[in-house]
């Protein structure tokens, strides 16, 4: 309760320094995660009382940056936090007697999660942004439906595992056949839509839980290498994961080289890799304290936006230059938090399913985190996927609160069995 | 598994400890190189947003100015120029794409505020983190625009130069080149291209080149000046020595001809003294003190006063050249000069000679200030946009190539020059006091000539120094075309 009211507090002096009008936005805000709140009081009375909180000023962070960026934006986006809120109270009232149902139909994450990823490869609804096929058309919206894939394959991975991790660590092709199945299948979905960070993303989270399923490392050591091979394999075939390591590589280019937008070479900063070097420029801009919020330069005096997706895969780079480096490093110190209280729950969870559920949602945001914010850092090739909470996207928002709720139901099942065994 | 289950939150943790590692070394390590970045769209928007300050002239006039742009809640900022053209090259442009020439280009620093010391750096770190607008400083010249707009005007149509200075504080009153452009033309549409293609009469200089500070051109008997200093201060001859002039001097047994009197033949003056030929400019008694004393003698002097090395002024340094030698259009320093050099051509500043407009206004002012080279400068003052002072020029010399004797002498024989010699013509009244030295450069271009005047005046208490260069004129000789120039800009400047 100390902290939503501390939240909001932050909340209200953030939007307050952009607008003094959006004070209304705020109290509606805070008034949401009030019924969040209380939602989780009474259905999950024990659970771990910082994550909600967490994702909370991580949201608030997000909208206040995208309304910045953007109010049109804004608003849209606060639709789908209240839809989030939502889904994140409809799971806790629907799982508070025993989520561990769920690992009865892991059959059916699996190959919803499948189906979820193959989506945006069907005719007709499927969309193609920025080279990578990974968007449907629907009714007007456009989604995602990638980011809830991820959780229902962390559901479906915890669950296969939970069954299968003494006899998979024995190593008999039996048992790994139907995982092989479902995971070859993800991949080539993935590389089908030319999505590299969701692979780098999905097959982290893989190997983690394979890890801490059977606590062999030869496992994830042959996988990892299995990756690689495949990854190169992709890579000498598709021209675009090519580029993507190029860029990173070598963003600034003395000679000119082909550009697919241009018909005569131009310098590679001023084509493949414009937006990373900009936003790298943005965030040097920043400096140790940044120039304050609002006061970032996102646009030329034309009005033209300097970093293409500033407010979708690109946000990190816009908060870094406005709240400078003790901001950001504020943020991600914040993502840590989140992380560590996640495997905090999961040390204490007493059943396999609600281990690796918990250990696999936590690394999964952490390793989210990484791909993105790591490939705007240019700590690792650039792929494009959404920054947790804080980045523009319904899907992003609404698989996030999906997320916190599924932590939320684990931290109260540990403590309620520590409570009881104590 | 809760032994993996820790490895996997320290992972967890070490990737995002690693991002914050990654953010600090963006944003404090790599941020000053990547800030200088070409094509930083950021930093150029940045430099949008300052409030650039003002270049006044010496008496106020404002020689570049900021006008504020305000759109979408975004306020930039873009410059203006008088459009006359007078000042262009000297103070040149700044685009809004951040390229900068002239006095806007070498000042950037004070006019975009960025001239960081203790006492400002913190107020403007305030500014910044408050969001204000950025002001830079004011600064202020010593120009003084009614010389230069005349130097102008009367250059309009031909190529060539004009500098005015200070002999005593190395001020500098006009520095006018032509062809010139009005800088306003840059902030167009293909501006640079338009300005580019701006051509004087004499073909192949570009608007955008200083003559005054750039233009190498044979001084031709301007730079008697310098024979005559290093044949007196080394003394190896006084103003009285003797001469016999038979209208030529043989060189390498060869004629030396005199210039030609406008009749077309070349004059012979019999027995003359050092100053008489100075006053009469007769090539060949210089071309017999330069076999005499030799062209490293020469040289060494030419280099006392400045030759050979880009004069300090507070135009971008690249854009002064230095005089000199020049073989193939590279400076030439010939290591041994007795074998390389012809010293009877060179001492009437022929040979291989180039010089700026600038260095022999140099020279005459040394000649006028006793032999004490000053400084040359043109920022007077740079102000805070407070008001309060942030430094003033504090004038000094750079050089002291001969005696306060030899000044004198060569003084004495550059007033007979005006008085009775070939500037006699040119109308100077007595009440200005004149010193002068006309120089008609030959350029194997037919009757095409560059001509030349320097001169200071008074004579007795000098106030003003001035070099004066027309290039390609017909028959142009100095006491014809650029004389008359020099007059003009004396006479406004001592308001007679």
């Amino acid at each position: 309760m100390l902290t939503a009211i501390g939240f909001a507090s932050v909340y209200i002096a953030l939007k307050s320094q952009v607008s003094t009008g959006s004070l209304g936005y705020a109290a509606f805000f805070f008034a949401l995660y009030l019924v969040a709140h209380v939602v989780a009081r009474i259905t999950v009375p024990l659970a771990d009382p910082y994550l909600l909180p967490m994702a909370a000023l991580l949201t608030a962070i997000g909208l206040t940056e995208i309304y910045r960026l953007g109010p049109s934006s804004a608003l849209r986006q606060g639709v789908w936090v209240v839809i989030g809120v939502g889904a994140f109270a409809a799971t806790l009232l629907g799982l508070r007697r025993d989520y561990r149902v769920l690992e009865r139909y892991k059959y059916i994450f699996g190959v919803v999660a499948i189906a979820l990823l193959f989506l945006p490869l069907a005719p007709g609804i499927g969309e193609s942004i920025n080279g990578a096929r990974l968007w449907i058309h629907f009714a007007g919206l456009q989604f995602q439906p990638g980011e809830l894939g991820k959780v229902a394959l962390i559901v479906f991975l915890a669950a296969y595992l939970r069954e299968k991790r003494e006899v998979l660590a024995q190593g008999r092709l039996k048992d790994w056949g139907p995982l092989l199945v479902i995971w070859g299948g993800a991949m080539l979905v993935l590389f089908a839509t030319n999505d590299l960070g969701s692979a780098l993303l999905y097959y982290g989270i893989f190997l983690a839980l394979l890890y801490v399923a059977t606590a062999r490392l030869s496992f994830v050591a042959a996988a990892l290498g299995l990756f690689l091979v495949g990854a190169y394999a992709v890579g000498r075939a598709t021209p675009h994961v090519q580029e993507r390591i190029t860029d990173w590589l070598s963003p600034w280019s003395s000679k000119p080289v082909p550009c697919f937008f241009s018909p005569h070479p131009v310098l590679r900063q001023e084509c493949a890799s414009y937006q990373l070097v900009q936003s790298l420029y943005g965030i040097a801009h920043g400096g140790w304290v940044g120039t304050g919020l609002g006061r970032g330069i996102m646009t030329t005096p034309g009005g033209q936006t300097i970093v293409p997706d500033q407010n979708t895969d690109f946000i990190y780079s816009a908060i870094a230059q406005e709240i400078g480096l003790v901001g950001a490093a504020a943020l991600l110190l914040l993502y840590m938090a989140f992380v560590l209280r996640g495997f905090r729950i999961s040390l204490a969870a007493s059943d396999g399913f609600s281990k690796l559920l918990a250990a696999g949602l936590s690394f999964g945001f952490a390793l989210q985190t990484f791909v993105i914010v790591g490939g705007i850092l240019r700590v690792i090739p650039l792929t494009g996927i959404t920054l947790p909470f804080v980045s523009y996207g319904g899907s992003s928002v609404v698989s996030n609160f999906f997320l916190v709720a599924g932590l939320m139901l684990i931290s109260n099942r540990a403590n309620r069995d520590q409570a009881v065994a104590a | 598994m809760n032994t993996q289950l820790r490895h996997l939150a320290v992972v967890s943790a070490v990737l995002i400890a690693v991002l914050i590692g990654a953010t600090t070394y963006w944003q404090s390590w790599a941020g000053g190189e990547l800030a200088n970045r070409q094509g930083n769209a950021v930093q150029l928007v940045t430099q949008l947003q300052i409030d650039r300050g003002t270049i006044f002239a010496a008496n106020g006039t404002r020689l570049a100015w900021s006008v504020p742009h305000k759109k979408g809640g975004l306020t930039t900022y873009s410059r203006r120029y008088p459009t006359n053209g007078a000042f262009s090259q000297v103070v040149g442009y700044a685009t809004t794409g951040q390229t900068q020439t002239g006095l806007e280009q070498s000042l950037n620093d004070f006019l975009t505020g960025s001239n960081t010391t203790l006492t400002n750096a913190f107020s403007q770190e305030l500014d910044r983190l408050g969001g204000r607008t950025v002001h830079g400083d004011n600064v202020t010249l010593t120009l003084r625009p009614a010389a230069q707009m005349l130097a102008e005007r009367l250059l309009a149509g031909r190529c060539g130069a004009v500098v005015a200075l200070n002999p005593k504080t190395g001020a500098v009153y006009a520095l006018a080149s032509s062809p010139t452009y009005d800088p306003n033309l840059i902030l167009q549409r293909n501006g640079y291209a338009k300005i580019a293609k701006i051509r004087g009469t004499c073909g192949d200089a570009s608007a955008l080149y200083d003559n005054a500070t750039q233009g190498l051109y044979p001084p031709g008997s301007t730079f008697k000046m310098v024979t005559a200093s290093a044949a007196l201060d080394s003394g190896a001859y006084t103003p009285t020595s003797t001469f016999y002039d038979p209208g030529y001097c043989v060189e390498y047994g060869r004629h030396v001809s005199n210039a030609s009197s406008p009749d077309g033949r070349a004059e012979a003056y019999g027995n003359v003294t050092l100053a008489q030929g100075l006053e009469h400019s007769i090539n060949s008694v210089f071309c017999n003190v330069g076999k005499q004393i030799g062209a490293a003698k020469i040289l060494k002097y030419a280099k006392r006063y400045g030759f050979y090395s880009s004069p300090p002024l507070d135009t971008p340094s690249d854009t002064i050249y230095p005089s000199g030698l020049y073989n193939k259009g590279k400076l030439f320093d010939p290591k041994d000069p007795a074998t390389q050099v012809d010293p009877g051509t060179l001492a009437f500043g022929q040979e291989r000679m180039l010089a700026t407009p600038l260095q022999m206004a140099l020279v005459a002012a040394t000649i006028a200030n006793h032999g004490n080279e000053p400084r040359p400068y043109l920022l007077q003052q740079v102000t805070a946009p407070d008001g309060s002072i942030v430094s003033t020029a504090s004038p000094s010399t750079i050089a002291h190539p001969i005696s306060a004797k030899t000044a004198a002498e060569i003084n004495q024989m550059m007033q007979l020059v005006v008085q009775g010699g070939t500037a006699a013509g040119v109308g100077f009244p007595s009440s200005l006091d004149v010193a002068g030295k006309t120089g008609t450069a030959e350029l194997n271009l037919g009757n095409l000539y560059d001509s030349w005047f320097a001169c200071f005046a008074p004579a007795t208490n000098p106030q003003v120094a001035i070099a004066v260069v027309v290039e390609k004129q017909p028959n142009g000789f100095g006491a014809a075309v650029a004389a008359p120039i020099a007059k003009a800009i004396l006479e406004n400047l001592l308001h007679r």
